[in-house]
């Protein structure tokens, strides 16, 4: 038997041990959700976000907007009553990092999308007052006069590739395209745009046909937040109960 | 382990450990504590085996009592659907009209609808449903598009310009944009128009009063009394749709303005599009 008296007169000592100690425990909890096949379902669906959306994502993180919103409808009664069907986890896989959250001073956004027109979220977004008078949600009004950083879209989704995203090279080279056409209906890279992301919505969202503004992105991102899913062939039984 | 040592001062034992010739009196852990700490570790096991806990290879320990989130929470949702049943049968058979004339009926349609509203409605019409500028306010007597209780099912079946085939639709022409009226005659009809619900006897001496009847009474009626059949908006009861005075009135006449609802028919089921169009219908304005 080791004399403790060892490890408390020696510090590497010590703390080498309370990293293996530690290191068990990680193990335990965190090693099995890498395949357990419960935690690895896999959906149908799910697909990469076109590349306005992702645009739309990097500005949902860059204004914080996961500290008062979660995005994780969890499996009880009120809440699946008020925002839809419980997430899956399926549905967070191409999240870099997710946008899970832990607190809800706003409503959950797991399942916004298609539930408010995008007229209603470019009045939010300028002042949240002027359509839910008891909101306590800062404006965003800079975001529809502020034209999307499109130079960079490219290493976005190349970034995404590097961690798992299954980005295809056809999908990075025409990124720049896919992203213009979908907030343009009119265009000719629309139908290969919407061949690449099924169930992508095009349309100009932040109704002002004359530049591609961050509210573009962010409106388009959140409109497809919780769509993607089929849950006509989700099966919530068997393997699926836990 | 040390041999026993034994304090000289207080003559307790020590724990043997030497800190530089300072000791450390053994004092053991009050024994409920103990207990109560062995007992938590036999609680875990206990757990282990009823509950899901452990990981396996491929899958993990289920537990004895077959524990399950998802399965809790279809087992609620279908306990209230059973406990609902008998209700939601018999709104699907009556029509509004029906739920109307009946206590029992009517009391569960307010109860659903009030909840699928703050579901459902509150994004545009406002948690009080007092709506907001470009979102009709629910309360009032002001209906778009007919408030009888018929009229507002048929509005959430099928919406206002949406999708759906039987939406219900039209169209102001944009005056102003498509070069109908000159900029100076759109400024004369909306002086017409304020004039309607703010000053009646002015409006009758107005120049827009002429340019009015050639192009708006078919739509919104002699007086501005709107119609309902059309959805034309009232405009001589102060009640403005897009809030803002006359700049709005003029831009509205330059530019058209479209207000857009989905069709909730494929959305909810028909009891509750029943139940919601009930309880609007009971928040103050219904005909």
């Amino acid at each position: 038997m080791i004399k403790h008296a060892v490890f408390e007169k020696n510090s590497i000592l010590l703390t080498v041990g309370i990293l293996i100690v530690v290191a068990i425990g990680g193990i335990v909890e965190l090693a099995p959700l890498f395949y357990l096949e419960s935690t690895i379902e896999e959906v149908e669906g799910m697909r990469p976000y076109t590349p306005l959306e992702l645009a739309g994502r990097d500005i949902y993180v860059r204004e914080g907007c996961y500290n008062c919103h979660s995005q994780m409808v969890r499996p009880l009664r009120d809440e699946a009553e008020r925002y839809g069907h419980y997430s899956l986890a399926a549905e967070s896989m191409y999240d870099h990092p997710f946008q899970w959250g832990s607190k809800r001073t706003g409503p959950d956004l797991a399942r916004v999308g298609g539930r408010y027109s995008d007229e209603w979220h470019v009045a939010h977004m300028v002042n949240p007052r002027a359509v839910v008078p008891e909101s306590i949600m800062p404006g965003y009004p800079f975001l529809a006069t502020t034209a999307l950083d499109t130079s960079d879209i490219v290493d976005h989704l190349k970034a995404n590739q590097i961690v798992g995203v299954p980005y295809s090279d056809e999908m990075i080279a025409s990124a720049a395209a896919d992203l213009a056409a979908q907030v343009d209906p009119d265009s000719d890279d629309l139908d290969a745009m919407m061949a690449r992301y099924p169930k992508a919505q095009a349309r100009d969202f932040d109704g002002n046909p004359a530049m591609i503004s961050e509210l573009d992105a962010l409106v388009a991102y959140m409109q497809m937040l919780g769509t993607l899913v089929d849950f006509g062939t989700y099966k919530a039984e068997g393997e699926n109960l836990r | 382990m040390s041999e026993k040592k034994i304090d000289e001062v207080s003559g307790m034992e020590t724990t043997g450990h030497d800190w530089d010739g300072i000791g450390e009196l053994n004092s053991p852990l009050p024994r409920w504590w103990v207990w109560t700490y062995y007992l938590t570790i036999l609680w875990a096991i206990g757990y282990w085996i009823a509950m899901p806990a452990w990981p396996l290879v491929s899958d993990y320990t289920r537990g004895m009592l077959g524990y399950s989130q998802r399965a809790q929470l279809s087992d609620q949702i279908a306990a209230v659907k059973a406990g609902q049943a008998e209700l939601i049968a018999r709104t699907a058979k009556a029509s509004v009209a029906d739920i109307k004339g009946n206590a029992e009926l009517l009391e569960f349609a307010l109860a659903g609808g009030r909840s699928a509203y703050a579901v459902n409605c509150v994004q545009c019409h406002g948690s009080g449903a007092s709506g907001a500028s470009g979102y009709p306010n629910l309360n009032d007597d002001d209906w778009l598009w007919g408030g009888t209780v018929e009229q507002i099912q048929a509005t959430i079946q099928y919406g206002i310009r949406s999708e759906h085939d039987e939406t219900r639709a039209n169209e102001m022409p944009a005056f102003g944009r498509d070069e109908i009226l000159n900029p100076q005659q759109v400024d004369e009809v909306s002086d017409y128009v304020m004039a309607l619900s703010q000053n009646p006897d002015l409006a009758k001496t107005l120049p827009g009063k002429a340019l009015y009847k050639e192009y708006c009474v078919d739509c919104h009626g002699a007086g501005g009394m709107g119609n309902q059949e059309l959805g034309a908006p009232k405009l001589s009861d102060g009640i403005w749709l897009h809030e803002g005075g006359k700049p709005v009135v003029v831009d509205v006449i330059t530019n058209s303005r479209s207000g857009m609802m989905p069709a909730w028919v494929n959305r909810l089921d028909a009891v509750t599009v029943k139940q919601l169009a009930v309880y609007v219908h009971s928040l103050g304005g219904g005909k």
